[in-house]
């Protein structure tokens, strides 16, 4: 018998008795959408992530000075202090120096590229005339600006001068420019601009005007005016005004392509913590790349997961173990009609067939609706945690055969002793 | 010279139920009946004799406890499952007194199922259902449910559909039984013309002594056995 028959007659019987299947549907409809909800939810925020992950430079390090973790020293008496919130106070050998920067160099040229380094100064504000504008100040090496990727409007980027001499240059937004003086760009270049940090005014010279995209501020609801745009100083320039010589407590490692950035990340650290921070007692260097953040949020993720396959797991056992039921239930209201059909010259196999089509399709059924009750539940989350819903693909094909297979793993039983009735007791029975 | 085809061939048929238990029921005992091609038998008897019994039997539905079988002239008590199934669909046409159409289901869609069986094309299958359905003059109710017939009507779709594969024998167990006499007169009619204008070799059983006469072999039937055997007003 044809399976497009079949499948017609399956889907009347269900017509039939829709609340009864709908019932029967519920825990594959609950196991499925469980695993095209987390599923899907995984393929977005990867996905998101890795987007993110592509425009903030995939082979970037970031290291960084960290309190020690492991803090339980035992003390001669023999006592021991966990670790607890005691915030140590970065002292001047904590800091990671030029030394240990160009130690690094020297050790890993092949992996290595170059350092991006800054020094923050704070927000300011620039005042000319009644106009004001909101900054924040930050000093930069030429790595760290070519990695902030500005489009230069007029003017001339930060040189190698500027850096070296420590000159008192800036380069500042057109948002800035239209805010204070209200001209084009071009005309504002070589013109002094005042800066009020903390009670002092600070004097630079404008060299540069880059493009200002709002998008990068994220979500700003203030007004234009009060938009805070950033300053770019040379990085000793910074580093003079903020009279730090003592480091860095954070900087980005810049490696060449063919890095592989989680293992040097450890290669790194490993070699920082060995060479310069064994003997300090309360700070240790912790490394990072935006692939093993990657990584290590994939790891959480395939946990949940995991939980949440159990869960799948045991709904879909029952909705099956439901479905092989409703199936025994179905057969035992048509018997007569099973006699019939045998009467008629149908052979075992073909009863067989029909009723295993059947549980297939309540199976499908249900896994259609898991599936878009799961994508449902996936949009809903992924919009609330602000990434944009990718469907996962393998997940629907997946959910779609397994559903089919549940089908036909719990409906062979029923099916095959609806195949073996005898067709005379089949006939006979009221 | 007009040369007879045994159609069917009962030999010592024996019918036992809960064999080798305390409550063995033998129901059978030894019939041995010859049906020629073409011939329209009537089997009478009081409830319970084993009429059902012995037609389940020939239809091929159940196998005798003990005796010889042969349905034109193929040995049905040795043959497999799939073999008994392929011969009530080619060969046998069964008229249910509760008329047994599949429900939710079209007429039309009722007498297509032993051709889809059969492994018939869709296009003969539609065919050939709405030209029997015209026989049965049901052809303005093909695509009503059985719920939507009258018993009379349900009937003459059961028909219909034991026709579908052009069957050698058609076997009707009280076909007339829940229809008024009217409605039964016209069921029974379809059969007489199916026995004399196809040729058909009909079973029936019956509880109308009316209706057994206007065949052509009427048997009797008495606690498993077959007690008389005379010839009908229809020979
Ligand atoms: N599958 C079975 N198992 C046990 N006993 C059976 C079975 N089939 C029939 N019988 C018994 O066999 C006897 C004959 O039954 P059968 O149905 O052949 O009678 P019948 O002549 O068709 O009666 P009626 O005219 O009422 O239809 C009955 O006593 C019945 O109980
Ligand atoms: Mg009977």
């Amino acid at each position: 018998m044809l399976i497009g028959e079949n499948i017609l007659l399956a889907l009347n019987g269900l017509r039939a008795n829709k609340m009864r299947s709908l019932l029967t549907m519920l825990g594959i409809i609950i196991g499925i959408a469980s695993v095209i909800a987390i599923m899907t939810l995984g393929d977005s925020i990867s996905k998101s992530v890795e987007d993110s992950m592509s425009s903030m430079g995939v082979n970037n390090i970031t290291m960084g000075v960290s309190q020690k973790s492991t803090t339980t020293e035992t003390t001669a008496s023999g006592m021991t202090f966990s670790r607890g919130p005691r915030m140590a106070q970065l002292s001047e050998e904590d800091y990671i120096n030029e030394e240990m920067l160009t130690d690094l160099l020297e050790r890993y040229p092949e992996q290595i590229t170059g350092f991006s380094l800054q020094e923050s100064i704070g927000s300011g504000t620039i005042q000319k005339g009644s106009a004001t504008a909101s900054i924040s100040a930050v000093g930069v090496n030429a790595e760290n600006l070519e990695s902030a990727d500005l489009t230069l409007l007029a003017g001339r980027t930060l040189t190698e001068r500027d850096q070296s001499e420590a000159r008192r240059v800036a380069l500042v937004s057109e948002h800035m420019v239209k805010n204070v003086f209200g001209t084009a760009n071009v005309d504002v270049i070589g013109q002094t601009i005042d800066v009020l940090f903390h009670e002092r005014y600070y004097t630079y010279t404008i060299v540069g005007v880059y493009e200002y995209e709002e998008s990068e501020m994220g979500f700003s609801t203030s007004s234009s005016e009060e938009t805070q745009t950033m300053l770019y100083l040379p990085l000793r320039t910074a580093r003079e005004q903020t009279h730090n010589r003592k480091g860095y407590s954070q900087l980005t490692v810049l490696t060449s392509p063919e890095t592989d950035t989680v293992s040097f990340c450890t290669t790194l650290e490993t070699y920082m913590n060995s060479r310069y921070y064994s003997k300090n007692e309360s700070f240790e260097i912790r490394t990072m790349s935006l692939e093993s953040v990657i990584e290590s949020m994939t790891e959480m993720l395939s946990s949940v997961s995991l939980a949440i396959a159990a869960i799948a797991a045991i709904s879909l056992l029952v909705g099956g173990i439901g479905v092989m039921n409703i199936m025994l239930v179905s057969i035992t209201e048509r018997t007569r009609e099973i006699g019939t059909r045998k009467a008629l010259g149908a052979p075992n196999s073909s009863i067989r067939l029909q009723f295993i089509t059947e549980a297939i399709v309540l199976c499908v059924i249900g896994g259609v609706l898991g599936i878009l009750l799961g994508v449902g539940i996936a949009a809903i989350a992924t919009n609330a945690m602000g990434y944009a819903v990718s469907p996962s693909v393998d997940g629907i094909l997946l959910s779609v055969s397994f559903s089919a297979f549940i089908g036909v793993f719990f409906g062979y039983y029923p099916a095959n002793k609806a195949a073996k009735l005898n067709p005379i007791e089949a006939l006979r029975y009221e | 010279m007009e040369e007879k085809q045994t159609m069917i061939d009962l030999k010592g048929i024996v019918k036992r139920f809960y064999i080798g238990m305390p409550n063995e029921l033998e129901i059978l005992h030894g019939i041995d009946l010859q049906v020629e091609r073409g011939e329209f038998v009537s089997i009478v008897g009081s409830s319970g004799s084993g009429k059902t019994t012995m037609m389940n039997i020939i239809g091929a539905l159940d196998r005798p406890t003990e005796g010889e079988y042969h349905l034109d002239g193929v040995d049905v008590v040795h043959a497999r499952d799939k073999e008994l199934s392929m011969i009530r669909n080619q060969k046998i046409g069964f008229v249910f007194q509760t008329y047994n159409l599949i429900s939710r289901t079209s007429a039309l869609k009722n007498v297509e199922l032993p051709m889809l069986y059969a492994g018939m094309r869709k296009k003969d299958r539609l065919e050939r259902a709405q030209e029997l359905l015209c026989m049965v003059e049901m052809k303005d109710r093909m695509s009503h449910n059985p719920d939507e017939l009258s018993g009379g009507q349900k009937q003459r779709v059961a028909i219909a559909r034991a026709m579908a594969n052009d069957p050698a024998i058609i076997l009707a167990d009280e076909p007339t039984g829940a229809l008024d006499s009217k409605t039964g007169r016209k069921i029974m009619d379809i059969f007489h013309r199916l026995n004399e204008e196809q040729g058909k070799t009909i079973v029936l059983i019956t509880h109308s002594q009316e209706l057994a006469e206007e065949t052509g072999r009427i048997l009797t039937l008495k606690d498993g056995e077959i007690i008389g055997e005379r010839r009908g007003r229809g020979c």
